[in-house]
């Protein structure tokens, strides 16, 4: 520090780097783990409790994990860690469910297509964007050809249908189909004719004001009241209906939340310009109330696709039903923590990816109001 | 809807002070609750006119104008604009909005859209011009107002001035026959005033109608062919600029004048 302070004339102060210590990592450091002595402290706990955590849940998650064996009694002699050995052994059932065995390559692939399906969605400046979103909006009538069978498929029925592939099968269905339902119930209650309006409000405030489980239940026994007997009504189509309904719901109040962001400068300069009610709508002002609504609308869908596991109530068996049927056998007796870690990472995967999405939506779209 | 005659407003009405005028407005009121916000307005403008409304706030002239495209509804009395009326028939409403354009206080652009965008975006659902005939056509009026190199940019990119600018661009390019403009200027700093007072200024040298509230008694003086005072919801007096600021005739519009003129 034996540095002399120099001058220089008016309007000829070269730039200089910021003196050391207040650049780099030094900095960094500095201003984020020790700016005060509770700062300090915090930075010591959290890293003594890191170490405390950390390598332990390594050992029994990888170092001491099984992953090959027939039985339990085997699993323990191998290896002290997680027994992965049960997973492997109940893969298939976790993901396919009772889904013939012969025919589970119509899942695999109905996933594949729905990958392929989601990226003209997703994303713009994709190469063939524009026939790439025909093939997603049939996409979901190649995934029920495939799913379902027919036309020189071999049937399966949707009581066969379980696990994983039965939580995404009501999950994707229930935001593909809730959030179009949901804009328009939104558009509905901010109508200015009465009886669409007051429809909206009805439905959106009923299907708030009701647990999911109940109009599950609705939808298994009651429903079978109201139809005339004899109408065979595929239970796993009911299900899909509430559930798409029930996050519709949602979806509007959150997009209503987004509509009433925009400005009333905004829908009378679409006014003015001779725009119809809904090409103003759908060019000028849900464009904007939608972007503001992605945190909301993508809380939603997780809400949504977590709640899937919900269908296990009425005695569909998705991955958390066969999970704990799993449990049961005498070979794999006690295994609960391996199962459940493993679910939960399927839906950590799922939900955090549609977490991240929103944030690059989110950023992608700011820039047209950045300065 | 009052008294206006609903077989009658079906078809154009003819008017009977002649064809040259192309908004007509007879005995207009409007209230907002009870509040009797107009009063029996009563106005013609011809093809062509330069018309500056001023007042103080609260006196309705932003709400007269924007009962002209219906921004407002008038609850007695009758609008006439190029030989429609105004009534709750959303086809003529269409109409008319389509042959006025309307630039805001507070510019109202589309902040999710490019300039250019901003500017297309009525010729193309509009009038259904082709997109690249209506891209021309933007570009020809952004160069017009001085702006075609922001073209590509954001709104919120731009300063206020070339925002206003962009906004009278996008009205004009769906080549309205009458333009309204509700306090322009009002939301800008000074420097900026004075390049969206310019842009207007040689928009009326092309024999744009235009009515405009404003409070720049400058360009009142050198551009309009009439002004007209508003008060209370009422116009107090109309007359030619000279005319108006040498020899007011109303105690209301003298005291107007020398308070905004007076410092």
């Amino acid at each position: 520090m034996s540095e002399v302070a120099q001058h220089y004339p008016p309007g000829q102060h070269p730039d200089m780097p910021p003196p050391a210590g207040q650049r780099g990592v030094l900095l960094w450091l500095r201003t984020n783990l020790f700016s005060s002595w509770i700062n300090t402290l915090m930075t010591i706990v959290a890293v003594y409790l890191l170490y405390k955590i950390v390598p332990p849940l390594l050992d029994w998650a990888v170092l001491d994990a099984v992953m090959n064996a027939a039985n339990r009694d085997e699993c323990r002699q191998l290896g002290s860690g997680a027994c992965w050995a049960f997973i492997n052994d109940r893969f298939s059932i976790l993901v396919y469910g009772f889904y013939p065995a012969a025919e589970r390559w119509r899942v695999d692939m109905s996933f594949i297509l729905l990958c392929l399906a989601l990226v003209p969605v997703l994303f713009d400046h994709v190469p063939f964007r524009k026939p790439g979103l025909i093939f997603s909006c049939v996409y979901p009538l190649i995934a029920g050809w495939l799913l379902l069978g027919g036309f020189g498929l071999q049937p399966v029925g949707t009581d066969e249908f379980g696990g994983m592939m039965l939580n995404t099968v009501v999950g994707v269905t229930g935001i593909a189909f809730s959030l179009p339902l949901g804009i328009l119930l939104a558009l509905g209650r901010q109508s200015h004719l009465p009886i669409v309006k007051s429809c909206s409000v009805c439905f959106i405030e009923f299907i708030r004001g009701v647990p999911l489980i109940t109009l599950l239940f609705v939808a298994s026994t009651m429903l079978n009241y109201f139809l005339p007997p004899g109408t065979t009504f595929d239970l796993l189509l009911r299900v899909l209906i509430m559930v798409t309904l029930f996050s519709s719901g949602y979806i509007a109040e959150v997009v209503r939340g987004g509509l009433q962001a925009i400005p009333k400068g905004q829908y009378e300069a679409a006014d003015s310009m001779g725009l119809k009610y809904w090409q103003s709508m759908r060019l000028i002002v849900l464009p904007q109330a939608l972007k503001i609504s992605i945190p909301g609308i993508v809380n939603t869908f997780i809400g949504l696709f977590k709640d899937t596991t919900l269908v296990l109530i009425i005695g569909l068996l998705d991955v958390l039903g066969i999970g704990k049927s799993s449990l049961a056998d005498a070979q794999w007796n006690g295994l609960s923590n391996e199962i459940y870690v493993s679910i939960a990472l399927f839906f950590f995967i799922f939900c955090f990816g549609m977490s991240r999405y929103s944030i690059y939506l989110e950023k992608k779209l700011d820039k047209g109001y950045k300065r | 809807m009052g008294e206006v005659n609903a077989a009658e407003s079906k078809t154009p009405v003819a008017s009977a002070a002649g064809d040259d005028d192309l908004i007509e407005i007879i005995g207009m009121h409007k209230w907002y609750g009870d509040f009797h916000v107009l009063k029996d307005i009563n106005l013609r403008v011809k093809r062509g006119e330069r018309i500056v409304i001023c007042g103080p706030s609260g006196s309705g002239k932003s709400t007269m104008i924007r009962c002209i495209n219906r921004l407002e509804e008038h609850q007695k009395g009758q609008i006439i604009v190029d030989g429609i009326e105004l009534t709750n028939d959303l086809k003529q409403i269409d109409a008319i909005r389509r042959e006025v354009g309307m630039v805001f206080q507070h510019f109202n652009l589309f902040p999710h859209l490019t300039v250019l965008d901003n500017c297309t975006l009525g010729p193309i659902w509009v009038r259904q011009t082709p997109k690249a005939e209506a891209e021309a056509t933007a570009m020809e009026y952004l160069s017009k107002v001085k702006i075609p190199e922001q073209a590509h940019k954001y709104p919120g990119q731009l300063s206020g001035g070339q925002q206003q600018r962009v906004a009278i661009a996008r009205s004009l390019c769906m080549n309205p026959r009458i333009m309204l403009f509700d306090e322009p200027t009002s939301a800008l700093d000074p420097e900026m005033i004075k390049e969206v007072l310019d842009t207007m200024v040689s928009l009326a040298e092309t024999g744009m109608t235009m009515l405009c509230v404003t409070h720049e008694m400058g360009f009142a003086r050198t551009v309009a062919d009439r002004v007209i005072f508003m008060d209370g919801g009422e116009i107090i007096e109309e007359n030619e600029p000279e005319e108006f600021f040498g020899n007011p005739q109303h105690d209301r519009t003298k005291l107007f004048l020398s308070q905004i003129l007076g410092h």
